[in-house]
């Protein structure tokens, strides 16, 4: 029923998914349907499209800048859910995962946007600045449209939280592997690998863990007990860099499969 | 009915509340836990009590401003003379309140965000007190044109550090201090400097700036024998206002009017006003409130020839007091903001922040309505030595075009 629930069940004692992270709209409108196919041929099991915000408070550089490219070549959230009614036209099997901060969604509504999202073929939304504590109104409308509501997990979060955001969410937990902002470089692999052996122990859904995973090396690492590695900031630099937009796909394409190919069987903690 | 908000969540009505990613849920329910411990902490309020007398001078003087008075032909102006505490402005109340409070958790280095450049030198200044480090974070376009506060802070010890994305003023030096706490939590306090952001500060920041009201409506009292018909304050974030207001929400017969930045106008779309424009709805910074935005919810950006009120949003029990009725908001653009800065350093010897200037050109044309049996506060919520060379400059640039 769920193609984010799917695809984790056919990956499970297997390897770990491997989810990339792109800002829809950047550098243009034109360039992120091809760009999440290239995800596809690379490997991507699931797609995380960015919703830009022009403050985007717990976004580095790398994707503050992403973001003020998107807004300033036209992107919207309308815009960002007809890039994945577009991409559904020719993939109707990778899920695909909206992130953005809450006033887009609040000011075009909730229940709009949701059903906006189960029209186009979204399957799961995670709002970075809205917590389960604020978020009642917002899951009953995504449940009603049938989308997966994800929260994050970070360090700083006690054991009686995760049992509240574990109770919210659908689809799989997302997990913040450091204190910071997105493409932070001081990750410590040993302290998310027994994070997250906690985590497990109340959580009935799948882990991903993101931020501060920036190359192949980490990925496999963060693979060997993550249900899901989640890489942003290192791919939107990839974008930033090309030469042309075709450039930039080819060269994104190229770095997601080592990504992939770094993520071998026999990773994945959850069989 | 005595007033009770906001909620045990921080919700005041629909707005407040804590809109923020995960990594700062649990330090700020460690930031509400150890406040609420130090709010009920006889030696903690002892402690700011003596401060707020020591150091920073208070009680700050009520005064009655007779060639004002006189000049708007109406109503007795007082005004609260938050611009001879030390450090120039209203903001010191609340960071002497939070430096005390990260003392006490613990914590060896402050951050903070700043516009004008006074909560920035309020924060530097208690860090310096304290031997605490001190981290601002101020837009480039702020630095630029509040450079005698930059150097202030940096003589006091503080990093200062330009904010160069976005809009490059208030705004984006609030996100960019809270993309530093987000990394630093553990050894970080965030001392934010309005009634705004994620709860628990809209409420501390509130309790902390609470005596500027306290103080003058027991000192209006012994002066009048009777309550004040109004109170006037401008309203960036808000805490100026909240602070005069408080002491005065259970008066009902107290009018309480606060002062946005419409900037070049509110037609023009280039203010500062959310409340007044009544621009919709939004979250940002951790909480809901009135907010700017475009038909997107991309945040809008804001104009005021003030720094201080140049912000898109407002604090959350504005927003409230607002829905409420309790209090009123009206706005003033920059020409009247100018014309009262001069106005009261011409006839009364003080020369007010170009914020302030918000709510003395408000107070003037109140006083006129409300007629000379009637008596109002304004809160002079800083002094205008910061913007002696922005006045200068804009009004260069205004006799070079005409």
């Amino acid at each position: 029923m769920s193609r984010i629930k799917d695809t984790f069940a056919a990956l499970a004692g297997t390897r770990a998914a491997l989810i990339p992270f792109i800002t829809g709209g950047d550098p243009t409108l034109s360039a992120t349907v091809p760009l999440m196919h290239a995800l596809v041929r690379a490997g991507a099991d699931l797609i995380e499209v960015g919703m830009p915000f022009s403050d985007p408070m717990a976004d580095g550089p790398a994707i503050q800048m992403a973001h003020q490219r998107a807004l300033a070549a036209g992107a919207t959230t309308r815009a960002i859910i007809d890039l994945v009614a577009a991409f559904r036209r020719d993939d109707t099997r990778t899920p695909v995962i909206l992130m953005g901060y809450v006033n887009p969604v609040e000011v075009m509504g909730y229940g709009v946007f949701a059903r906006a999202c189960q029209t186009a073929g979204v399957d799961g939304v995670l709002l970075v600045d809205m917590p389960p504590e604020e978020a009642v109104e917002w899951r009953a409308e995504a449940s009603r449209a049938g989308l997966d509501t994800i929260f994050l997990l970070s360090p700083t979060t006690s054991v009686e939280r995760l049992a509240v955001i574990g109770a919210a969410s659908t689809g799989f937990l997302y997990y913040v592997a450091l204190k910071g902002v997105t493409g932070a470089s001081h990750l410590n692999v040993a302290e998310v690998a027994a994070r997250l052996a906690i985590v497990r122990k109340s959580a009935a859904l799948p882990v991903g863990v993101g931020f501060g995973i920036r190359d192949a090396r980490s990925a496999a690492e963060v693979g060997r007990f993550a249900d899901a590695v989640i890489v942003g900031s290192a791919i939107v630099e990839k974008m930033a860099a090309g030469t042309s937009t075709e450039a930039a796909i080819a060269g994104t394409e190229a770095f997601v499969r080592d990504l992939r190919a770094a993520l071998v069987r026999g990773g994945g903690a959850r069989s | 009915m005595s007033y009770e908000q906001p909620d045990e969540r921080g919700h005041f009505g629909p707005y407040g509340g804590r809109f923020v990613a995960e990594t700062l849920m649990g330090p700020l329910a460690d930031l509400e836990r150890a406040y609420r411990e130090a709010r009920g902490d006889p030696a903690f309020q002892a402690e700011l009590a003596a401060d707020f007398r020591d150091y920073v001078g208070r009680p700050s003087p009520l005064y009655l401003a007779e060639r004002l008075t006189a000049h708007a032909r109406g109503a007795r102006i007082y005004l609260k003379r938050e611009d001879l505490n030390h450090t120039g402005a209203h903001k010191v109340n609340n960071t002497i309140g939070q430096a005390l409070l990260a003392r006490r958790m613990g914590k060896k280095r402050l951050i903070a965000e700043t516009g004008a450049g006074q909560h920035g030198v309020a924060t530097a200044t208690v860090a310096a007190r304290l031997g605490l480090s001190c981290v601002v974070y101020m837009g480039a376009e702020d630095i630029a044109r509040q450079a005698p506060n930059v150097r202030r802070m940096r003589l006091l010890g503080a990093e200062v550090v330009s904010v160069t994305l976005g809009s490059r003023t208030l705004k984006d030096a609030m996100n960019e201090a809270m993309r530093d706490w987000a990394t630093t939590v553990d050894e970080t306090f965030y001392v934010i400097g309005t009634v705004s952001g994620p709860h628990p500060y809209p409420t501390m920041v509130r309790d902390f700036q609470a005596v500027i009201g306290q103080e003058a409506r027991r000192q209006f009292l012994e002066r009048e024998g009777r309550l004040p018909h109004a109170l006037v304050a401008c309203v960036g974030g808000g805490s100026n206002a909240i602070g005069l207001f408080h002491a005065f929400l259970d008066d009902a017969a107290v009018a309480l009017y606060g002062v946005e930045a419409a900037g070049k106008g509110l037609a023009s779309g280039r203010h500062a006003a959310p409340l007044t424009a009544d621009s919709g709805r939004g979250v940002l910074h951790g909480a809901r409130s009135y907010l700017m935005f475009d038909e997107d919810g991309q945040i809008r950006d804001t104009h005021s020839i003030s720094a201080g009120l140049d912000y898109p949003g407002v604090g959350p029990e504005h927003a409230w007091l607002k829905d409420s009725g309790r209090a009123r908001y009206v706005a003033v653009d920059d020409e009247e903001a100018l014309a009262a800065f001069h106005t009261l350093t011409r006839l009364e010897g003080i020369l007010p922040a170009l914020e302030s200037s918000h709510a003395l050109a408000y107070a003037q044309t109140l006083a006129a309505r409300l007629g000379p049996e009637a008596a109002l506060i304004v809160n002079l919520s800083g002094r205008g030595d910061k913007d002696v060379e922005t006045v200068a400059a804009y009004e260069g640039a205004s006799t070079c075009r005409a």
